[in-house]
This record gives C-alpha cells, sequence and structure tokens, in this order.
C-alpha cells in the first residue's frame, strides 16, 4: 500500500462493500464510526447516505444538527467536494411508503395512521418492522438515476451486537410471521442483498472484556448466519506503551531529580504507582487485542480523541479508516 | 473530582444499611459498569451490613456471572457461596433475567394452562416474548414486582437492561399498557367477541381497506393468529396492568432508592441527566450518582504542562527513558483527569443537589468476589 495510493482509491478496494453495517456494544462509539465511515467514503467526489434505525437521533446529536427526518439529508461536507446524506429510518413511514407504492392508499394510508393501525402493526411483528428497516435500506443502497448509482456506499449505525444478529436475519424472523405475500418476497429480497458481496458488517469494540467479548460472539453469530465481516473496528485505541518496562523508583527518582521536579518519597511513589496501574492496563490491552486478532477479521484500530467527538475529530477518524495505514 | 465541586457525597452504607431501604435500582446508560456496581452494592450489603440480599442482574458478562456463582439462565435467585458473611448474618443470592420465562410466568398467573399452551404456541406471542422491544424492560420489572411481593428479601438491587435509551426501563410498562388497551386491539378483538367468521366485521371503511391490505400483505393465516394472539392479551389484560401499576409505586416509595450509575463521558452524563430529571418528574426517588471509572492523579500538583515540559527536558538530555515515560503517563492521566471533571461538571451543574460518588478507575476488569468487594469499598469511600 504506497502511501501515494489516493484515499478514494482505497475507498474502492479496501471498503468494497456498497452497504456497511456497523454494529457494537453500546458505549463503543458505533453511531461516531459510522459517520466517519460514511465521510471517509465520500471523499473526492462521492456521496454517501449515512442512516439510522433505532430512533435515537444519535446522528443529529453527533452533527449538533435539528433531529433527523424521515427523508434524506445533506448532512455534511467531505474532503474533495464528498457529500454525506443522512436519513433516520422510521419503520411505520416505512410501511407507509411500502403500502402507498403498491397499493396506492393515498388519504387512506394517514386514516390508518391515525387509528394506530402502523404502530401497532410494527409493534406487535418485531420482525415487520425490521424487514421493513432493512427493505429501506435495501432501497437507497440499490437506488439508480440515469443508470447511475445515487449513493456510492450507505453506512448503517446498525442495532447493538446483542441484537444485530436477528436484526439482520430477516427472513427467518418474518417467516414465522408472513408465510407468502409480498412481505415474504421483500424479506427474500433484503437477505440475498445483506448475504451478498454487496455487503459487508463491521463490529466496534474497544479494548475492554466485555465489548471484546460481544464481538466475538457476535462475529460468530453473524458467521453462522452467513454475514459476510467486513472489519473489527478497534476504537479509542492508544500507541502502545514503548518499553513497557516498569522502572524502579531509585531511577525514577534520579529522572525526576535530573528534570528539576520535586522527588520526595510520596511524589515518587505516586507516580510509580500511576505508571504501575498503566503498565497492567496496557498489558490487559494487549492481550483482548491478541484474541481480536485471533478472530482472523482484518482489525483497523482508531486513535482515541483526547477532546471527544467533535466535526475535527470525525474528520481524523475518516481518515485513520479509509486514508492510510 | 466532580464530587468536591458542589454536589453533596453520596454515602452508600447509609442507604445499604438503612432498614427501612428494600430496593435498590442501578439504571444509567449501557457500557458504565451498571451491572458490576449492582453486584458490589448487593455483596457489600451482604457482607457489611448483614442484609439478606438479592441482586437481579440482566446480561451480566460472564466472567461476572461466574463469579457470583451464576452459570445458567435459570431465572432463580441462587445463593452466593463463599462470600464473607461470618460476622454479619447477611446473604447474597443472584439471579439473571430470563426473559421469555418471565413472560410465559406471567402467562401462567393469569389463565388456565389450556389456554396458556395456545398462547405459547401463537407465533405473534413467541415474537412479541422474544423480540418486543420493551419487553425485557417490562419483564425486569415484573421480575421486580415478583420478587418483592414475596417478601423473603431485606434488600432488592436490580440491574436494568441496556436499553436504547434509559428512559425506556421508566416507559416499559406504560407503552405495554397503551399497547394493550389500544383502539387497534379493540377493533382486533371485534370479531373474536362477535364470534363472526369475517374479520373485521364491526368497522370503518378504512380499517375495512386495512384488512384487506393486511391479508394481501401478509396472508390470512397471520390474521387469524394475530386475532387469536390479541383476544388472548385482552383477557389477561387487567392482570397484566394492574401488575405495571403495583410495580410502579413500588418504585416511588420511599423504600426504594434509585442510583444513577455513569462514567465521565458525554453520552454517558448526558444521559444520567436525562434520567435524573425524568425520575424527578415521575418523583422517584434518586437517591445519587455513582460515577463509574473515574481517573485521578495520584500526585495532583503536578500539573500536565509541567509533566510534559519536564519529560521534553529529560528526553532531550538522554539518560532517563524510563522516567520520561512515566512523565509523559502523568501528563496525559492529568489531561484526563481534567477532561473528566469538565464533563461531570454538565450534570453536577444541572442537579447540584444530587449526591454525587466518584469511582476510581480499575486497572483491569473485574471478575471475582474480592474484585466486587473492592468497588463495593471504593463507592462506600471506604
Amino acid at each position: 500500500m504506497g502511501a501515494a495510493q489516493h484515499p478514494a482509491d482505497r475507498a474502492g478496494t479496501d471498503w468494497p462493500a456498497r452497504l456497511h453495517v456497523v454494529t457494537g456494544k453500546g458505549g463503543t462509539g458505533k453511531t461516531s464510526v459510522a459517520a466517519a465511515l460514511a465521510l471517509g467514503l465520500a471523499a473526492d467526489g462521492r456521496r454517501t447516505l449515512l442512516v439510522e434505525v433505532e430512533g435515537r437521533q444519535g446522528i443529529a446529536q453527533l452533527f449538533g444538527t435539528e433531529p433527523l427526518p424521515y427523508a434524506e439529508r445533506h448532512l455534511a461536507d467531505a474532503p474533495g467536494d464528498g457529500q454525506v446524506y443522512a436519513l433516520a429510518v422510521d419503520a411505520g413511514e416505512a410501511l407507509l411508503e411500502y403500502l402507498d407504492m403498491f397499493y396506492k392508499l393515498g388519504a387512506a394510508g394517514r386514516a390508518l395512521r391515525k387509528l394506530g393501525a402502523i404502530d401497532f402493526a410494527t409493534t406487535i411483528a418485531p420482525g415487520l418492522r425490521d424487514v421493513l428497516l432493512t427493505g429501506k435500506l435495501k432501497e437507497a443502497t440499490t437506488r439508480t438515476v440515469d443508470q447511475r448509482r445515487v449513493y456510492d456506499a450507505v453506512v448503517l449505525d446498525a442495532p447493538p451486537t446483542g441484537r444485530i444478529g436477528r436484526f439482520l436475519n430477516v427472513t427467518t424472523e418474518t417467516a414465522r410471521l408472513a408465510k407468502v405475500g409480498p412481505i415474504k418476497t421483500q424479506s427474500e429480497g433484503v437477505s440475498a442483498l445483506l448475504r451478498s458481496p454487496m455487503t459487508a458488517v463491521h463490529v466496534v469494540t474497544l479494548l475492554e472484556e466485555m465489548p471484546v467479548q460481544e464481538t466475538i460472539d457476535a462475529i460468530s453469530e453473524l458467521a453462522s448466519l452467513g454475514f459476510g465481516m467486513g472489519r473489527v473496528i478497534i476504537n479509542g485505541a492508544r500507541p502502545p506503551l514503548p518499553s513497557g518496562r516498569l522502572v524502579t523508583e531509585a531511577e525514577l527518582a534520579r529522572g525526576l531529580r535530573a528534570a528539576g521536579l520535586p522527588a520526595d518519597q510520596r511524589i515518587v511513589s505516586g507516580l510509580h504507582d500511576e505508571a504501575r496501574d498503566q503498565i497492567i492496563r496496557r498489558e490487559l490491552e494487549d492481550s483482548l487485542r491478541a484474541d481480536l486478532v485471533e478472530l482472523g477479521v482484518p482489525l483497523v484500530e482508531l486513535p482515541l480523541l483526547p477532546d471527544g467527538v467533535n466535526r475535527a475529530g470525525l474528520d481524523v477518524l475518516a481518515r485513520a479508516l479509509i486514508g492510510g495505514d | 473530582m466532580p464530587s468536591d465541586n458542589a454536589a453533596p457525597p453520596l454515602d452508600v452504607d447509609q442507604i445499604l444499611a438503612d432498614p427501612g431501604v428494600r430496593i435498590v435500582v442501578c439504571c444509567g446508560a449501557g457500557g458504565v459498569g451498571k451491572t458490576t456496581t449492582a453486584a458490589a452494592l448487593a455483596l457489600r450489603a451482604a457482607e457489611q451490613h448483614g442484609r439478606r440480599t438479592v441482586v437481579l442482574t440482566i446480561d451480566p458478562a460472564r466472567r461476572l456471572a461466574q463469579s457470583l456463582g451464576l452459570t445458567e439462565l435459570d431465572n432463580t435467585p441462587r445463593q452466593v457461596k463463599g462470600i464473607d458473611v461470618e460476622e454479619s448474618g447477611g446473604e447474597l443470592h443472584a439471579m439473571m433475567l430470563d426473559m421469555k420465562r418471565t413472560f410465559d410466568d406471567v402467562v401462567l398467573a393469569h389463565t388456565d394452562p389450556a389456554k396458556a399452551a395456545e398462547i405459547f404456541a401463537n407465533p405473534f406471542y413467541q415474537a412479541m416474548s422474544s423480540t418486543f422491544s420493551g419487553t425485557q424492560e417490562y419483564m425486569a420489572m415484573e421480575k421486580l414486582g415478583q420478587l418483592h411481593a414475596r417478601g423473603e428479601w431485606d434488600l432488592i438491587v436490580v440491574d436494568t437492561p441496556p436499553s436504547r435509551s434509559a428512559l425506556d426501563f421508566l416507559d416499559a410498562p406504560a407503552r405495554l399498557s397503551r399497547f394493550l388497551d389500544g383502539r387497534m386491539l379493540r377493533l382486533l378483538l371485534a370479531p373474536a367477541r362477535t364470534g363472526g367468521r369475517s374479520v373485521f366485521s364491526l368497522v370503518t371503511a378504512s380499517f375495512g381497506m386495512f384488512s384487506r391490505v393486511v391479508q394481501k400483505v401478509l396472508g390470512a393465516q397471520l390474521l387469524t393468529d394475530l386475532s387469536g394472539f390479541v383476544a388472548a392479551l385482552d383477557s389477561m389484560f387487567g392482570g397484566f396492568r394492574q401488575r405495571a401499576e403495583q410495580t410502579y409505586r413500588i418504585l416511588q416509595a420511599r423504600e426504594t432508592a434509585f442510583l444513577l450509575v455513569a462514567a465521565p463521558e458525554p453520552d454517558a452524563v448526558r444521559e444520567a441527566a436525562y434520567f435524573a430529571g425524568r425520575l424527578r418528574e415521575e418523583q422517584m426517588p434518586l437517591a445519587g450518582l455513582v460515577l463509574n471509572r473515574v481517573h485521578r492523579p495520584a500526585v495532583p500538583e503536578l500539573g500536565a504542562q509541567e509533566s510534559r515540559a519536564a519529560a521534553e527536558r529529560l528526553a532531550t538530555a538522554g539518560g532517563h527513558e524510563g522516567a520520561v515515560e512515566v512523565l509523559r503517563a502523568h501528563a496525559a492521566l492529568a489531561e484526563q483527569a481534567v477532561r473528566e471533571q469538565r464533563v461531570a461538571a454538565r450534570f453536577t451543574e444541572t442537579f447540584p443537589q444530587v449526591p454525587t460518588v466518584s469511582v476510581t478507575a480499575q486497572p483491569a476488569d473485574v471478575h471475582d468476589v474480592d474484585g466486587l468487594r473492592t468497588i463495593g469499598a471504593a463507592i462506600s469511600r471506604s
């Protein structure tokens, strides 16, 4: 991988999928990573769509915008005239849109909503809800205008690892409820896309025990269901310690004196304790990283952003994902 | 340290020792150490305060579950062995919530076995009892109500589900109740009540069209299943709502203490603030905030800038590589501490009266009873 390689080329070769499903345990920063991926893949004149499906308005919070409607809106610009659009898919709206497409509902659709039918339908059958949400994703991923794809890539801020298998496994879930009819056909179409090379599932984790365990569990579940793995993305990774060796207190005291700092016993042992805890933490991180390497899924590490995730931070993450190794 | 700002210190021991407190609910965003905190508090209540305690966990980390002797999801409290209760006379029991089984139990409690078997076989029941968003929250409440009704425990410590938003936990019973009470349900029940074959015979034109669309889209079998499910739910509805309301009242009572759990990260603190406001609205007793994973330097008087400058001086001079690393690490830690204080202050500024305790980040994850004991002591500042 030459450093001269263009980010956009890398976006094509290293991230070949069109639909990127980003999952991870809650609290690992999957929304930020999904946003950064959408930005990175939009570099150099591309257009991407960042989608959320859980009604959390996480994208709006992250970008500091008004809550997203059920409509594709311009969200941000990427370097080199790239554009990121955003969409918050709502199952009820998707159902109405779907029914309208096939049955020309018009005003009757609004009446149904008033009656609570739409909420009811999407509440009582979670499988139905998921097939509507993933159906909308499929539509956006494959949409063309004048024989050109509208989006170069679609990035989904997906449900967390605990629910991702069920969410993506729409055919099985809907088959339990709908044995015939268009919903069944629809779910089969969605399933084919999700299991094709057009789709990659990425799992975001931190180098902490529980997120790593959930990552391992999710990958084995997703593999058994036949979904293609993209990357394991380690968020908030810190650079390795240069030596990983703990100095003695005497060495430390000499160093402090040489730097012109006070070196009484309390300070020396305090700093020494800090360094020891840090080494313990790093050793644990190293062993967790090794567990992830063993999965055989490509790993990407994103740096810890000292100032939290703001717009500039997202660009840093986008470059780390797409721009270079 | 946020607890040193304006907020009064949280005295967890006072809560755990108070015989008037029968329920402690730990809530907050996912990934902030909620389950570990719940387990540590329960252990401390048993060991230090001699209380007969049960901890209800939702989806604990495997090794944490093992440390409590929980090897399977059997929905029954199991006594935790090998803890230090000789002096205090307390007991610790632990259980993991089995959402589906709890739902099944609710159904069994409200209907006869034949009807229950019919419900269990209904595909809508199967979908709803395992995937309905809110079922886990609702069942956690239901289980809490059951444990409370048994009256066997001095103290019940509850971990709350990793909801997409902490609010789901409070809203789930009402949402389920609304759902069961809704107009749609009434409409769907019409055919079952009239005994007629034609589904939705009594309803409006738009609804008739809806049923035609549903028949077309989903098939007629589905409507039959749905109708059957809804009729079954209807027969149990009174019981459902009564229980949800009972549990809600218990949560408002003086015997309950809510503890918010957060980490000094923007999302977790925002969630905690949201929840604090919500508890106030619902008149539920918020006892305090446990701020986990707080970093604090052991040598606070050596500031980040000074430490980093010293590290660079030493690095240039050469010969003290070990000390350079320590000073750089200290600078990073001091910076992190300042950042965390700023984030935590967002909560304290909005809720200055909520007692708060900060718990220092542990270098390694906790998965044994000793580790839980250490955390319990840290939360209690002892």
